[in-house]
């Protein structure tokens, strides 16, 4: 059976209660997501660019979807310590679908900067949500129109033209769930003005190992001219958890795009990250690594497209693959006629860490210009038995040292983080990762990863 | 025998199903310099790699007694905490991997094995400090990946420094001398000379006998074709300095 269509009877049945849950400019796209979706079913394998991951899949489970709005308590305050306690940020919860603010955030934010739902935005800025929201996500993407048709709500972030946002914006996603299998429509919507400057930090994590978890996620960013936003990804989710992820960006002249998606644990996941890059002279990096063991999948598809002249943009994905888990990277760079004197580059870096883990790598460079400076590379194999063999030399156990030099691999792209203060904490997640402990704190009473509190008690 | 720190007995080892080692023996005591000479491609670092424990090498046949310990049964980390060293010939570069978290591990290693607590971050400081200055190794490498990006000359110096810091029973110099100007092998050498003691040994591995002008051997040991053909003092190294190894090669053809 077309794993969709449990999706669109949902919606058949629910649609008037999702609507009025929800705002006009959410629900103004629902009839054309609809309509995208009617007779179609959700990408396969057999599907371009999905060789490796079907979404179809993923979504067949018979999983509930919050359509009432019923209110999940999750506790807060032990996943804000556990997750980033170096840092000061302007903190924001979204519990599965449901957003919620920390107390006084609103207040705490600079004069016409919004961290706020998305719902509610559209009722107290109705133009611009209604302008931006759908602007960047092409409704004829399966992901895209399944998530528009059902979506109720999401998070939207606005800082007007020449702002600067100096402490950075953090949103962490806990799925929490009375039933053993919880979908989340999840959105974001963030829009920069012209020269305005933001940091945005994002989490996913799960507060039990037990329950099944579906994520489908669609992040729009929209930037204004000479714009810039540093942007950092982190997923912590579940054996349990899948998750399709999808990231659209339209980058105005001069704007500043950073990105790094870091996979630390997860489920089955896959990311679509779309960059348009629209006027001259943008700068985007597009960084990535996933550290995977067990069965668990991790899938990040890039499409970097040079729209305009003299743009650069950079890609750097790197994956430590153990155990029986599987990697994909697919990555294009399309350049257009209209877009000379382009500098675009792509590496996709892998070790597989044991004999049976499988990386998937599709490196493409779609170039119809002349004027360019383009490259790409991809890489599989194994840590370098030499420099293993020097530093147990050295006294350092097998072990400890092929940790160390996991580590070591993933270290450019810790260092490609532009959010100052998120680097060393990172590092230490990473650190934690490799050493097999998930990266749960035990000061809080390990309420974001309970993974080994179960273990422990079974 | 409790006066041997090493005894190598017959050993045969080889490499991609090629025998390179073909029986070679070999005993050193506390206190002594040995030193290793022989052509290129005579099985000098292969005797390096085997003793340390490269997993590449295969042992076919022969023992190796390390101050009472099978050498040949422990695993390179273990060999290292028992007090073998290796001077590597081509240090690795291991980029991502600071000096400071890699000597940190060695050491803390060392102290599990033995069963004694992590250093404190004070202390390992210090010690890193004290022992740099013996190969006047710069402060600034130390914050590096290891050996990235080291010119020649502070590589060798990295691995003496490293040499400093694990304190050996034994240290197996593997041309050392190779890729050094004249200063540097003098900072090199000297430190070297400045680890000696009655307790430990070195064995120094080289094509040319200007090592040997500042590491001083009791024992000069001539390999050729896998084993060792001639065994001599001091005088033996000037001797194949004069003569080259045509000789050395007649007499065992």
């Amino acid at each position: 059976m077309n794993s969709l269509q449990q999706y669109l009877d949902l919606y058949r049945e629910n649609a008037r209660l999702i609507d009025s849950n929800s705002a006009d400019a959410l629900n103004r796209l629902r009839p054309g997501a609809l309509n995208a979706l009617q007779g179609k079913s959700l990408p396969t394998k057999a599907s371009e660019d999905y060789e490796r991951t079907s979404i179809a899949d993923m979504m067949t489970p018979d999983f509930g979807l919050n359509i009432g709005r019923v209110d999940i308590p999750v506790d807060v305050t032990a996943s804000f310590r556990c997750n980033v306690p170096n840092m000061s940020t302007l903190l924001a919860f979204t519990v599965n679908d449901i957003f919620k603010p920390t107390q006084h955030l609103a207040d705490r934010l600079p004069d016409g900067v919004r961290f706020m739902s998305l719902k509610k935005a559209a009722s107290e800025m109705p133009d611009i949500v209604a302008r931006h929201y759908g602007s960047a996500s092409p409704i004829e993407d399966p992901l895209v129109a399944l998530n528009s048709l059902l979506v109720q709500d999401g998070v939207f972030i606005y800082v007007p033209d020449g702002v600067t946002v100096s402490r950075p914006l953090q949103l962490v996603n806990i799925f929490n769930a009375t039933i053993p299998a919880l979908a989340a429509m999840r959105r974001v919507l963030i829009v920069l003005g012209k020269g305005a400057r933001c940091q945005f930090l994002t989490c996913d994590h799960t507060q039990d190992a037990v329950n099944s978890y579906l994520s489908s996620q669609v992040t729009e960013i929209i930037l204004g001219e000479g714009a810039s936003l540093d942007y950092c990804e982190i997923e912590e989710s579940s054996a349990m958890t899948s998750r399709a992820a999808s990231l659209y960006v339209e980058q105005s002249a001069a704007s500043r795009f950073s990105s790094t998606t870091v996979t630390l644990t997860c489920g089955n996941t896959r990311n679509n990250m779309t960059v348009n890059l629209n006027g001259e002279g943008c700068i985007t990096y597009l960084g990535g690594m996933a550290v995977n063991s067990d069965k668990r999948h991790i899938d990040n598809c890039t499409r970097v497209n040079h729209n305009a002249p003299r743009c650069k943009s950079d890609q750097k994905f790197k994956y430590v693959l153990d155990d029986e888990s599987t990697g994909a990277f697919e990555g294009t760079i399309l350049v257009t006629g209209d877009a000379p004197f382009t500098e675009a580059y792509q590496s996709n870096r892998n070790i597989l860490a044991s004999p049976v883990a499988k990386m998937h790598t599709k490196p493409q460079l779609l170039i119809y210009n002349d004027d360019v400076k383009c490259s790409h590379g991809a890489t599989t194999g194994q840590l370098d038995n030499e420099a293993l063999f020097y530093m147990r030399t050295r006294g350092i156990p097998e072990k400890e040292a092929r940790t160390m030099l996991m580590q070591a691999f993933m270290s450019d792209i810790i260092e490609g983080v532009s959010i100052e203060g998120l680097r060393d904490r990172l590092r230490h997640l990473v650190e934690m990762r490799f050493h097999g402990t998930d990266s749960f704190c035990e000061n809080c009473g390990g309420n974001i990863r309970r993974e080994q509190c179960n273990n422990d008690s079974l | 025998m409790s006066d041997i720190l090493l005894n190598i007995k017959n050993l045969h080892a080889s490499v991609d199903g090629k025998e390179i080692l073909k029986g070679i023996n070999l005993t050193v005591r506390p206190g002594e310099v040995h030193a290793i000479m022989g052509p290129n491609g005579s099985g000098k670092s292969t005797l390096s790699e085997v003793l340390a424990g490269n997993p590449a090498f295969s042992v076919s046949e022969g023992e190796v007694d390390f101050h009472g310990k099978e050498l040949l049964a422990l695993s390179p980390e273990d060999r290292s905490h028992e007090g073998l060293f290796l001077s590597f010939q081509y240090p690795v570069e291991i980029p991502g991997v600071s000096m400071v978290n890699f000597m940190r591990a060695a050491v803390n290693a060392k102290r599990k094995y033995f069963n004694e607590p992590p250093m404190s971050a004070g202390d390992f400081l210090k010690l890193m400090r004290q022992k740099r200055a013996i190969v006047e190794l710069d402060n600034k490498l130390a914050s590096r990946s290891v050996n990235e990006g080291f010119s020649g000359g502070e590589k060798k110096r990295n691995e003496i420094f490293q040499m400093a810091v694990l304190e050996p029973r034994l240290a197996i110099l593997d041309e050392t001398d190779s890729g050094l100007d004249i200063d540097a092998l003098r900072v090199v050498a000297g430190g070297v000379n400045k680890l000696k003691n009655e307790r430990n040994a070195t064995i120094v591995i080289t094509h040319y006998q200007r090592l040997l002008d500042y590491i001083k051997p009791d024992f000069v040991h001539v390999l050729y074709k896998g084993r060792i053909v001639r065994t001599g003092g001091p005088e033996l190294a000037l001797e194949l300095e004069e003569k080259g190894y045509d000789w050395i090669k007649e007499d065992n053809r």
